[in-house]
């Protein structure tokens, strides 16, 4: 409290009201709080993308049909590693919890491999539409497919590039507070890649094949 | 002379000497001019030595209060820019009638109004909108800083990065020819192959970035950082508006990202998302940009509505009348801005039903904001008013605001629409509320808080010459559009050839006219206001007897803001506290935490800059280069740990001393 106090006139039992707070004042960190703003942001531009995939997604335009393209046993493979790659990560974050600098290290590997495998299947499929002439320019459909798939594709690419650098920082930093913070920030972005990818798979494969 | 070759194509890409408008005298003229206050601009400051001085204490300053004042001086640069477009259009329109066809051919005089739209709304009114919130928002709920600082100042260097690509479309190649929100098939690659179209989508996506961070920046500041003791219902009624309108920022400006990034494909890779051919939706593109785009009128109205309702309890020395009424008025037009984006195209032809629904909609909106009118008019009700000049510009407001507001639910009306569409009417009405809204609740705000960024006050007699030349000015610019609107005139003509119309015109110049020489005045005021200072200076931090905390420190505020963090009782935090005869803390200052310095932000922004200018202009080298560069800033970056330290509790004492002394020597 501070030392200079004044009183409410004239009511009743005097109040001393303190109007500053003497002490080092700390507002709380608010880097997880701006990073979920973010993630809905980012959030709403796959919203977006989606709105556009809903809109055009059956305008084939005489060209290839989603039944015709799309190959489910290869995404089953692609939907398990990055399935997979969530639960890893979320060793990574409980071994960090416990302080354990090496095995959470270890887990992260693990993450981004199986995330560089996802990311490999995708542009194999992505290679082979194109060369089989459904490629984004052939039709509003494909257009729509490739960017709503290879946004999210680009994201997973982005989020391997940052857990490479996580990982340099924890080699060279250890686990201190901040380190602490950016791996649950990354974390919070993989399960939202994996959410989204989830709606991918749902809405554009599984929907996609249905006569 | 750049060949065709390969090697000249790797490097210029798509840009020759034949993209420098060397032909265009008004142009080549321009330049010129630009190029000689640019050059005196950079000999002065080399002259004077003041290289150091910017660099350290603005370009790469993370104090919330230096870049709020930065983003202030970027709109009102941009706004001598946006303006002259304007009356630039308004001669055109004026003289150009039967066998006179003006000064301007027409594919100069589509990008003079494309220019002109997005400038303002970008580059104008956006950088100032949140350079007052950056300003004013932190002081007002008692924080040291952001919630991110470096984050804030790189959200700066990116909006003025957007607008030098802006500026850079004047003089090589040429802007965007297709109105501000670049509809598709006539932005599509096939209608628009120059390069017009590719400086609209680079420099809005990179000033996106920086509206979209400083959004969550502001958002997490107002959630996390306010003063122990301030509720939500006891925050200032700036601070709640501000609040919403990050809120809306993040939630409208990714629309903005992605339906720009389609349209990008659509150019660059040849996707089909809005073609008129192989299954593109044009109508797709127009449905996603007024998703963003009608938050966005509100992004903009918001702030004004909070800075309307501190200037009215202040200069009514009164509380303000309905605090939680305007709270939740202010929340209802948030959430309705929503559901209204159709009224923007009734004629798509969507049908009764659902032209009913966004028609019932827009018109539900008039009711908050009705509220909040009244709101005002009861604050003033048996208040003690003093029209100084922020109050002038709130009476100014509400009278100018009701009429643009009228005509706007003339609008939402869906069979009155189909005839008014894209008239002049429609001209009318949104400048009508941007100016009498927006722009003078900017105004209002730069008077009120001026003092309180630079511890002296603005000039009162160009204050008011100005006020007089802008709102006189604008019932004359405007009022005639009305009319004109009313007749079946369209808009974004360069040309007319029923004569009878050109005095209608000519009234409409007369005020743009006036409008200018009130920007003049503008001008004038800061520097009179500048020359005078020290007859005008602010001693006591609290000028105008404010009701909020930023008014408790001193004028401008130390870099650190508070000395304590202050507590907080009730709204108008500032108010009580002088009621209860508070006195200043004058020892027991403690170390504070502070961010550090970068100039991070910049580098990147630079280079986000050079990779735009290169993708527009087709330079894929440069592209990747300058892109991976900038990876490679942002990554470098992440490995700088060190970046706040401790100000010492004597640095403190003494700052804080010499403002008792200066207290002292006023009384």
């Amino acid at each position: 409290m501070s030392e200079i106090t004044t009183t409410l006139p004239g009511s009743g039992p005097k109040q001393p009201l303190a109007f500053y707070d003497t002490k080092e004042h700390h507002p709380v960190n608010g880097t997880l709080l701006g990073f979920w703003v973010y993630l809905m942001s980012d959030c709403l531009v796959f919203a977006c993308l989606f709105a556009a995939y809903g809109v055009l997604g059956r305008e084939y335009a005489g060209g290839p049909t989603a039944q015709e393209v799309l190959e489910l046993p290869a995404v089953a493979v692609n939907t398990t590693l990055l399935l997979l790659s969530s639960i890893t990560y979320g060793f990574a974050v409980l071994a960090m919890q416990r302080n354990q600098r090496n095995p959470m290290l270890v887990w992260l590997v693990v993450t981004g491999l199986l995330g560089a495998g996802f990311i490999t299947l995708e542009l194999r499929e992505f290679a082979h539409l194109i060369s089989i002439g459904a490629g984004p320019q052939r039709s509003a459909f494909l257009s729509s497919f490739f960017t709503l798939v290879g946004t999210h594709g680009l994201h997973v690419t982005c989020g391997l590039i940052w857990l490479m650098v996580l990982i340099t920082q924890v080699l060279k930093k250890g686990l201190i507070t901040a380190n602490k913070r950016r791996i649950l920030c990354l974390s919070m972005f993989w399960h939202f890649l994996d959410v989204v990818w989830v709606g991918v798979f749902s809405f554009v494969y599984l929907m996609g094949v249905l006569p | 002379m750049l060949a065709q070759t390969d090697l000249a194509k790797l490097i210029f890409g798509r840009l020759t000497l034949d993209s420098l408008p060397l032909h265009v005298p008004i142009v080549l003229g321009t330049f010129v001019v630009v190029a000689i206050g640019a050059i005196a601009l950079l000999g002065a400051i080399t002259y004077y030595k003041l290289w150091g001085y910017l660099w350290h204490e603005w370009f790469t300053s993370i104090d919330h209060k230096k870049i709020g004042i930065m983003y202030m001086i970027l709109g009102f640069v941009m706004l001598l820019r946006g303006f002259s477009d304007a009356i630039m259009m308004r001669a055109q329109q004026a003289i150009s009638f039967g066998d006179s066809h003006g000064y301007l051919p027409p594919e100069h005089y589509d990008q003079i109004f494309t220019a002109h739209g997005v400038i303002m709304i970008f580059f104008v009114a956006m950088p100032m909108v949140t350079g007052l919130m950056n300003f004013v928002m932190p002081l007002q709920i008692g924080a040291r800083d952001v919630a991110f600082p470096f984050l804030n100042n790189f959200s700066f260097w990116m909006t003025v990065a957007g607008a030098m690509l802006v500026m850079c479309s004047l003089f090589i190649g040429e802007f965007a020819r297709t109105g501000w929100l670049a509809y598709p098939p006539l932005s599509d690659i096939a209608s628009s192959p120059d390069a017009g179209v590719d400086y609209y989508i680079w420099a809005l996506q990179i000033a996106g970035v920086g509206t979209l961070l400083s959004g969550i920046n502001l958002l997490v500041t107002i959630v996390k950082m306010r003063a122990p003791g301030m509720t939500m219902m006891k925050m200032p009624v700036f601070t709640w508006t501000a609040l919403c309108t990050n809120v809306l920022i993040v939630a409208a400006f990714p629309v903005l990202t992605a339906v720009l990034a389609l349209l990008a494909l659509d150019r660059y890779a040849g996707t089909n998302f809005f073609t008129t051919e192989l299954g593109g939706n044009a109508m797709m593109y127009v449905n996603l940009i007024w998703i963003w785009g009608h938050p966005e009128v509100y992004i903009l109205i918001l702030p004004a509505f909070g800075i309307f309702s501190e200037v009215t309890a202040t200069f009514s020395r009164k509380p303000l009348f309905g605090y939680a009424s305007m709270v939740y008025a202010t929340v209802v037009i948030t959430v309705l801005s929503y559901l209204v984006w159709l009224h923007h195209f009734f004629t798509m032809g969507s049908g009764a039903s659902v032209n009913s629904f966004f028609g019932i909609t827009t018109m539900i909106i008039s009711i908050p904001t009705g509220a909040k009118i009244f709101n005002w008019l009861f604050t003033m009700y048996r208040g003690r008013v003093e029209f100084e000049l922020p109050m002038m510009w709130t009476v100014a407001f509400m009278v100018t605001f009701v009429i643009g507001g009228m005509t706007g639910v003339l609008l939402a009306v869906p069979p009155a629409d189909f005839s008014l569409h894209n008239s002049l009417f429609l001209i009318a009405h949104f400048h009508n509320v941007i100016i009498g809204g927006v722009l003078f609740g900017l105004f209002a705000g730069i008077t009120y808080w001026f003092p309180k960024a630079f511890g002296f006050r603005l000039d009162p007699f160009w204050g008011k010459c100005s006020f007089w030349l802008w709102v006189v000015g604008f019932y004359f610019a405007f009022m005639p559009l009305y009319v004109l609107g009313l007749m079946g005139i369209t808009r974004r003509l360069s040309h007319f050839d029923d004569p009878s119309l050109q005095i209608w015109f000519e009234i409409a110049a007369f005020g743009a006219f006036l409008i200018a020489l009130g920007i003049g005045c503008n001008i004038i005021q800061f520097i009179v206001s500048f020359k005078n200072r020290e007859r005008l200076r602010d001693t006591t931090g609290d000028p105008w007897g404010g009701r909020t905390l930023e008014w408790s420190t001193s004028s401008p505020p130390p870099k650190y803001n508070f000395a304590f963090t202050p507590l907080v009782h009730d709204h108008d935090a500032w108010w009580m506290m002088k009621k209860h005869h508070y006195q200043r803390p004058l020892s027991g200052f403690v170390p504070i935490h502070m961010p550090l310095n970068t100039g991070a932000g910049m580098i990147m922004a630079g280079l986000s800059f050079v990779f735009g200018f290169a993708m527009i202009w087709y330079m894929w080298l440069l592209a990747a280069v300058s892109f991976i560069a900038l990876l490679a800033v942002a990554i470098g970056h992440t490995f700088n740990y060190h970046r706040d330290y401790y100000l010492s509790s004597d640095e403190v004492t003494r700052t804080e001393a010499s403002r008792t002394e200066l207290l002292a020597s006023h009384v």
